[in-house]
């Protein structure tokens, strides 16, 4: 393989130019001497680094899993969460619906079962109205979820743009902006909250029938409007204090000098650079947005009956505390684990995506 | 204090008063924006009785003239005016007879939570990623994310519906006991945490090695000089654990039945009491603003090291 040491050793004082050492080397050769790693990209680095983080990766999964049965199992159970199951129309009411153990069955059930036909069990029983539990907690999941992701995004888009323009502008412009946030900031976010849902809750009553939103609840709606209102001043803040020190960059004069309007530098310059604290702050804020809601519900200023929510289910549960403890147990224990896995993979996310902000 | 630290402290005063003012506009508009007014919902009252309702209520004047005279009456009285829904009691006079328990509550569940949060904390860092360390952050990790409202629920129905060691209702003898416990677990936990990491780093920084260099005692180190520093942090949760504890209360208060000012506050959103919402609102705010402002003050005083904005 190596020809120069060879021909060195035959003849070792020879000046003249060897031809054979002039080759092109051939593509094995290349190769051998080629030793870089493939590039690895921003993105690539941290999920490198977050796979590497055991609990974050658990957290992950247990996420996943949660998500995905909050979405596929309400497609195929055959009882719905608003179902009263011992109401049937044109019958009497079947009162022993009511209140089932897990895995017990009403009447009607019974005699099917009895008759070799296969009922789908109660897997939680059923609640004082008749419905089965299991669809309920599953469907309240699936609302508590939903909130605390819409309400992030809200809070996002707000803070987002409020942040990057007050700290692109800065000047007078920024100090307006930040005094109004520093109110807000102040202000004691869980009772205005509270007194902006309970208020909001009755003027919204009624007024959305036959639009869209009525689908959706007028809790629902007050409680984003109370998250858009309030929850965005600390991702403004955020993202101001990024822009601020992103727009001394020289990439950002280059910009400038090269014409670009203001619009063009923050969207295509200084957003993409603030990526990692945006999806951090967006992951830990979910499950913030989750407690907040299940908090309200609890004071029943959640969603509207019937549909359930994880807060709602809880506090329904306290009624009956002593006969059906695991009523309770049941949403409380999903609530913390959906707080709990998503605020350790947040944690995960900064440490894998910003080892600078992990003070 | 140098003059800095005093302009410091006016400016956030200032704002301070600020926000209270903003509270209590909010408060006062939002309420009103409520359609219909308080005495919709009334069973039956005809015309005539609910003109003079309003009238008795000063409900009938431009709403800017109301809100100067509620603006004034607290500032100059601490008047927040007559409970609509409580018969010829003063929202002031039921603010002050829930204010006590629940202030006795919640100053007990604060030190409750500083001191046991410390010495856990403490202890933790000591023996970093030995087994005690391990167990103290998996259970101060579960308590830090399980709601106040399901931690009350659960102390009371193992506590006092299954074990009956402690009364469910908070009038009863004893009956504070669980939920000052309730409150203080979260605070507890999170100053617990707090506590290890600024601990863990005190504990690396170069005057604890000259210190061990010297060969000062290992207790006279944490003591002496490692936990003055490391308390540093858990002073500026002073305002949030505040916060906290007066939010938690409003849970807290309805599920063990104590009463508080949570449960008068709870109670006036349900009840449609809008003088005792806007009342209770305004004094759970100007209690977290002020313990805000005086964790604030208290940092900058404490650490010399911090720059002043």
């Amino acid at each position: 393989m190596n020809k120069g040491e060879q021909k060195m050793s035959n003849k070792p004082f020879s000046v003249q130019l060897n031809v054979d050492d002039f080759i092109p080397a051939t593509d094995k050769e290349k190769e051998y001497m080629v030793r870089m790693r493939p590039a690895s990209t921003f993105f690539k680095d941290g999920v490198k680094r977050l796979v590497k983080n055991k609990v974050a990766l658990v957290s992950f999964v247990v996420i996943v899993l949660i998500t995905l049965s909050a979405i596929i199992v309400p497609m195929f159970w055959p009882y719905s969460y608003e179902q009263q199951l011992g109401i049937t129309p044109g019958q009497p009411i079947d009162n022993s619906f009511v209140n089932l153990a897990p895995f017990e069955y009403g009447k009607s059930e019974q005699a099917k079962i009895d008759a070799g036909e296969s009922v789908v069990p109660h897997i939680f029983g059923t609640d004082s109205q008749g419905r089965d539990y299991f669809i309920r907690v599953v469907y309240g999941t699936r609302i508590s979820l939903a909130v605390g992701f819409f309400a992030s995004i809200i809070v996002l888009i707000i803070g987002l743009t409020v942040g990057s323009v007050s700290g692109y502008a800065g000047g007078k412009v920024d100090m307006v902006i930040m005094r109004i946030v520093d109110m807000i900031y102040s202000l004691p976010d869980m009772l205005m909250v509270i007194l902006l849902a309970s208020v909001l809750k009755q003027s919204l009553e009624g007024k959305l029938d036959g639009t869209m939103l009525a689908k959706i609840g007028s809790n629902i709606i007050s409680l984003f409007i109370v998250f858009g209102v309030l929850y965005w001043v600390s991702m403004a803040r955020l993202i101001r204090g990024q822009i601020l020190s992103l727009k001394e960059q020289e990439y950002v004069l280059a910009a400038q000098a090269a014409g670009a309007k203001g619009s063009w530098i923050i969207l295509k310059h200084l957003i993409p650079n603030c990526f990692s604290v945006i999806i951090i702050s967006t992951a830990l804020q979910i499950p913030s947005a989750i407690f907040t809601e299940s908090y309200l519900s609890f004071l029943g200023l959640g969603v509207n009956a019937p549909m359930p929510s994880l807060g709602s289910l809880a506090s329904e549960a306290l009624n009956g505390l002593s006969s059906y403890p695991y009523r309770l147990a049941i949403p409380a224990v999903v609530i913390s684990l959906i707080v709990l896995s998503l605020n350790l993979f947040g944690d995960g996310l900064r440490d894998a995506f910003d080892p600078k902000l992990n003070v | 204090m140098s003059t800095k630290t005093l302009v410091y402290i006016l400016k956030r005063l200032l704002l301070a008063v600020i926000t209270v003012w903003l509270v209590i506009t909010v408060t006062f508009f939002v309420m009103h924006a409520v359609p219909g007014g308080p005495f919709v919902g009334e069973k039956a009252v005809s015309e005539s009785v609910r003109k003079a309702m309003e009238a008795k209520y000063g409900l009938d004047k431009p709403l800017f003239e109301q809100y100067v005279t509620y603006l004034s009456d607290i500032v100059t009285r601490f008047d927040f005016g007559p409970s609509l829904k409580q018969r010829g009691r003063q929202v002031m006079d039921i603010i002050s007879d829930g204010l006590q328990t629940s202030a006795y509550i919640g100053v007990i569940a604060a030190f409750l939570a500083l001191i046991i949060g410390v010495v856990l904390g403490a202890a933790a860092a000591l023996n970093r990623n030995k087994f005690a360390d391990r167990c103290i952050m998996v259970v101060t990790t579960a308590f830090v994310s399980m709601p106040s409202f399901i931690m009350g629920s659960l102390l009371l129905t193992i506590f006092a519906v299954k074990l009956e060691w402690f009364p469910a209702n908070g009038d009863a003898e004893n009956g504070l006991i669980l939920p000052i416990i309730t409150l203080s677990l979260y605070p507890m936990a999170y100053i617990t945490r707090l506590t290890r990491s600024s601990m863990l780093d005190v504990l690396g920084q170069d005057y604890i090695r000259t210190a061990k260099a010297k060969g000062v005692s290992k207790w006279k180190i944490i003591f002496g000089h490692a936990m003055k520093n490391s308390l540093i942090p858990v002073i500026t949760y002073f305002g949030p654990m505040l916060a906290y504890i007066v939010t938690g209360s409003l849970v807290v208060e309805q599920i063990f039945a104590v009463p508080g000012i949570g449960r008068a506050f709870v109670n006036s959103i349900t009840g449609r009491d809008y003088t005792l919402l806007m009342g209770t609102t305004i004094i759970l705010a100007v209690l977290i603003i002020v313990m805000n402002l005086l964790s604030d003050i208290m940092y900058k005083i404490v650490d010399p090291r911090i720059t002043l904005e």
